[in-house]
Order: C-alpha cells, then structure tokens, then sequence
C-alpha cells in the first residue's frame, strides 16, 4: 500500500496575521511554519496504513525553503521518502496551479492512495484536493472522517451539514482528510534523527513547466485585516445573575433586534 | 460568453437554502450582462426545477438520473460541465455548501480554470468579478480574481447573500447526452439524530466551552440553543475534551461561521477561536472572567456564572 501524502506548511494557528509590505500578503517575520493541522491527519492515516499493509509513505510539498522544517516533521514522524518542490511564494492560495504543481509531481509514481488534508489553514480554500483528484483522472472522497481501505478499494465516511455519507471507492483514489479521522502522533527524538538521514528529492518548480512568474489563476489584489471593533455593551452579572439575564435578552431583542 | 450558471444543490428533492441565496445573487449581479441559468443535478426533480425560476433563474438546466439521485463528485462534474457548455456563462456560482465546495474545484479543474472559494463580497469590474474572502479563518480579509481565466468559478458562504423570492419562471431544459462515469459512489446519507441543525448552516448558534465544565451541560446550551431557535456549536477545548463531536467545533480547525447572533458560553476566546466566529452579525459573550479576550469582539456580554444566566435567560426568552 504506497501512500502519497500531500502537504503544506503553514503560519502557526497562533500566530497573529499583519499585512505585508505589498499590501497582499501577510507579513511572515517572526511566523513559525508548521504543518498544515489537517495534513496531519493525512500523515497519520497513511503511516497507520503502511503500517498495516506494507508500502511507504511519500510526503511531497510545493514551497519555499521554509518548508523544509514541516516536511523534516513529517519525516520524523515515520514517512519514508520526501519530495519538495522549491517555490509556491509567488502561487500562494492559487489552487490550480499547485495541484498542476503537484500533479506534475505524481503522474509518472506509482500509489495506491494519494491523502490531503482538507485544507491548508490560511488560505482556506479546501481546492487542492479535488482539484489534484481530477487531474490525475482519480475518484475522490472529501472530508473524510472514517477510512476503511481493502486491497482494491475503500470505504469512507465524508461529513455533511446534518449527517454522514457513505462513500466507497476503487483504488487508486485521493481523500481529503477532517479531523476526527485519527489521532496523529508526534514525532520522538528516534525519529527526528532518523528523518535526518532520509532521502528528500528536491524539484525545481520551473523544470516542472509551471512559470511562477506568470500566468496563474488567482490573484491577490488587496488583503487588509478585519475592521476593529467598537467596544460592546457588557453587563456585570455576578451578583445578581438573573437581572443581568432579563437585561441582555431585552437588549438583544429591541436594540440588537438578533431574537 | 455572458451569463451566470448557478449550481444548484438538493436534497431528497427539496432545494437548498444556501443555493437559492447564491441564485438571488446571481440575478442582482443583473447575470453579469446575460442570463442567470440554473443546473439541477439529481432524481425525480421536476418540482424542485419548476421552483427556481422564482429565485432568480431564467433558464434551469435539469440532469434527471438515478445515478444522480445521491452526490457524487464525478457525476455532478459531468453535469456542471454539460451546461456549462451549453449556457457559456463568464462566471459558475456554487453555494459554500459541503457539495459545493467539493464539487467547485473539481468542476473547474475540468475547465482548466481556477476557482475561488467562500466569497463574502462580490464586485463587479467591467465582466469580470473581484471576490473578498476570508483567510487565515477570518484573521484578514482577501479581495483576489482569477488573473483573467473565464468562466469564474466562485462558491459563496452561506447565509451571507440574501435569498430573495420574486416573480418570474424559468424555463426548464433537460440535460441530454451525459456521460456519466462514476468510481467514488455515495451509498447513503446517515442525518443525525432528530433533525439537529447544522452550525455552519445556522443563523443562530450557540456554543459551549471549557467553563461547561462537563458533556452533561450541554443539555444547558441546548436549552438555550432551543429557545433561540439556534444550533449548537463548540470550542476546540469542549471537542478535544470528547463533550461532544467534531462536527459542532466552530474555529480555525472546526467549521468558520457567520450567523446574525452568535452567543459563547464559557469560551475565553482563544485566537484560533475568535477567527472561526469573529464575522458574525452580533456576538454575546457569557463568561466569569471579566478579562476572556471573548469580551473585546463581544456587541453585548454577561460577566457572570453561566450556569446563573442562562436559565434565567431561557425564561426570558421564553416570555418574549
């Protein structure tokens, strides 16, 4: 069972977001990069599946130098291979082009189950995926939150608004991993020496035909933070609690008008 | 090429809210100087088709099939590809649905075009749209387009453009000639227990966090979720401490909502959950701590003990 894991590091969930120079990016002085939270899933996933069936795990990235720190994490948490491929500043939040990125990647390897998180935290798009699933020509689940893989197929659980679908897939297939799909693992110090001697194949993202300077299918022109809020109406509740209660439903009902 | 294609979602034959708001924007957008057009994708829809001429669709192209009847990423695809064929529109809208949001991107990678997810604002330039969105889950806000590629495939967050019923009926074509290849097959749709409402399709949530102090008081929150009319959601700590399931978490790692009231009982307001919920219409904070960063985006809030306030609150509602 050879699993490829796609993933992207991203700012620390922590971290506080400014704007950048250019006014379209975020200022990353000072950002740690981690892996994507829910790629982490996708990790934990295909190590569990490995380790069940045999195989191994391939984690591949597009971006920076910065990455290297989140795909040596991964590594250290038991994937055996790894692949990045240098660029993604210029392409950031561009979906199509990073699943031809990655796409380009993965057409000549072979796998049976290609694994993404849902989304990379930030720019929020949840695109790649799907977008990767039918480049490659592969079905996909999304959201996936119970994972059932036989020899030549799977059955999945995909969350919905209100409910559950059932899902099932032949092989080669592509999911998209949510949380509560598994409880990933940190990496141990073994590990992390271990992740040192493993082999990271580096890739030029110009070698792979996509010019980062050009072209592109989703383009930033303006990011600014939300606008501040004017401070609100708060009531002390803590010696007479039900006063304070009759007091915000009235204001919520008549200056509020939210009930 | 002119013209808006909305993908419209439903189901068990009955229509989605969250598509008939993106057919009304689609029509107030005056169709992008064309035809606002419809794709329905499913079984034994007629009605549903019928329907949506009164929300803003001219045209709706229907693709009756039983392998149609349950999602499926690949068949909808085909069908979303078909029209769009057909109506040659300069932009495809999708709610920001679970469907539409896995099916957006598929469906543009099939058009060689890139898509853009959960727009909040939509402007107009000259043919082309400009999309604001969240990112960094609400932390700041994107104005982006598609750098020229047509036709714009955009999915628009629920619950922030306004569903509007107005005269009109569409005309109703079917879709012919689909060639449905199918691998990945939805075998069935559990809905969870009693009808529960989802919180990233609510107008009201309330939600409930450490100072709940136990999965028992959630019946407390519910009780107020009930009395609003609400759903209930949940921070990170109340999720990851298995009080209740993931689907309800609302944060940078659960579902980023923004209903018109938002109320947050016993959740200090950690960064990651303030950027799930910090575009809501008016925010209630309820909390013991006077100093919860919760406080500082709250519209209205209640320094005090929840479990003294919310009863009484219920009450009061309940009188209204």
């Amino acid at each position: 069972m050879n699993c490829i894991v796609c993933m992207t590091s991203v700012p620390d969930t922590a971290s506080v977001i400014k704007v950048g120079g250019d006014g379209k990016g975020i200022d990353d002085s000072g950002i740690k990069w981690i892996v994507s939270p829910y790629d982490e899933y996708a990790l934990e996933e295909a190590l569990q599946l490995t380790e069940a069936k045999g195989g191994e795990v391939t984690v591949v990235t597009y971006g920076p130098d910065s990455a290297e720190a989140a795909l040596r994490d991964c590594l250290a948490r038991g994937a055996h291979q790894a692949v990045h491929v240098l660029g993604g500043q210029a392409t950031l939040g561009d979906s199509f082009t990073i699943a031809r990125v990655l796409a380009a990647v993965l057409k000549d390897r072979e796998y049976d189950i290609v694994l993404c998180g849902i989304k990379g935290v930030g720019t929020d798009c949840s695109q790649v995926g799907q977008m990767l699933a039918e480049l490659l020509d592969l079905p996909h689940v999304g959201v996936v939150t119970e994972l059932e893989v036989g020899d030549s197929s799977l059955s999945a659980g995909r969350d919905v608004e209100g409910g559950k679908e059932r899902v099932e897939s032949p092989l080669p297939a592509l999911v998209t991993c949510q949380k509560g799909l598994n409880e990933p693992r940190y990496a141990a110090l073994k590990g992390i020496m271990a992740a040192k001697k493993k082999p990271v194949e580096k890739i030029e993202v110009a070698s792979l035909g996509v010019d980062e300077g050009s072209g592109g299918f989703y383009k930033v022109e303006n990011l600014e933070l939300p606008p501040a809020k004017t401070a609100g109406t708060i009531i002390q509740g803590e010696d007479d609690a039900a006063v304070a209660a009759v007091e915000l439903v009235k204001l919520l009902r008549e200056e509020a008008k939210a009930i | 090429m002119a013209g808006i294609l909305v993908f419209v979602e439903q189901r068990n034959s009955e229509v989605r809210k969250a598509s008939l708001q993106a057919l009304s924007e689609a029509k107030r957008q005056g169709g992008a100087g064309g035809t606002v057009s419809a794709v329905l994708p499913g079984s034994g829809i007629s009605d549903a088709a019928a329907g949506l001429g009164a929300w803003g669709a001219d045209k709706v192209h229907v693709a009756d099939d039983a392998n149609l009847a349950l999602y499926s990423a690949e068949g909808y695809a085909e069908a979303v590809v078909k029209a769009v064929e057909q109506a040659q529109p300069s932009a495809v809208f999708f709610a920001g649905s679970a469907m539409g949001r896995d099916l957006a991107p598929r469906v543009a990678a099939r058009l060689g075009v890139g898509a853009i997810p959960d727009a909040v604002g939509l402007t107009l330039n000259g043919e082309s749209f400009s999309v604001r969105r969240p990112v960094y889950s609400g932390k700041a806000f994107a104005t982006a387009d598609t750098a020229g590629n047509t036709p714009q495939v955009i999915s628009l967050r629920p619950n922030v453009f306004a569903a509007e019923e107005m005269a009109g009926a569409g005309e109703v074509v079917s879709l012919d000639g689909l060639s449905l290849s199918i691998r990945a097959v939805v075998k069935g749709l559990v809905e969870a227990a009693g009808g529960e409402l989802d919180v990233a399709e609510a107008d009201i949530i309330v939600s409930g966090g450490r100072g709940i102090k136990g999965p028992e008081n959630f019946a407390l929150i519910k009780s107020l979720a009930d009395a609003v009319g609400g759903a209930v959601g949940a921070s990170r700590a109340a999720v990851d401490a298995g009080w209740i399931e993931h689907s309800h978490q609302v944060g940078q790692t659960g579902k980023v909502v923004s209903p018109s009231l938002y109320i947050a009982c016993g959740i200090s307001g950690a960064i990651q959950h303030l950027a799930g919920m910090s575009s809501s219409k008016v925010i209630v904070a309820i909390n013991k701590d006077p100093d919860a960063p919760i406080f500082k985006i709250a519209d209205y809030g209640v320094v005090g003990d929840l479990f003294d306030v919310i009863p009484p609150m219920v009450e009061a509602i309940k009188a209204l």
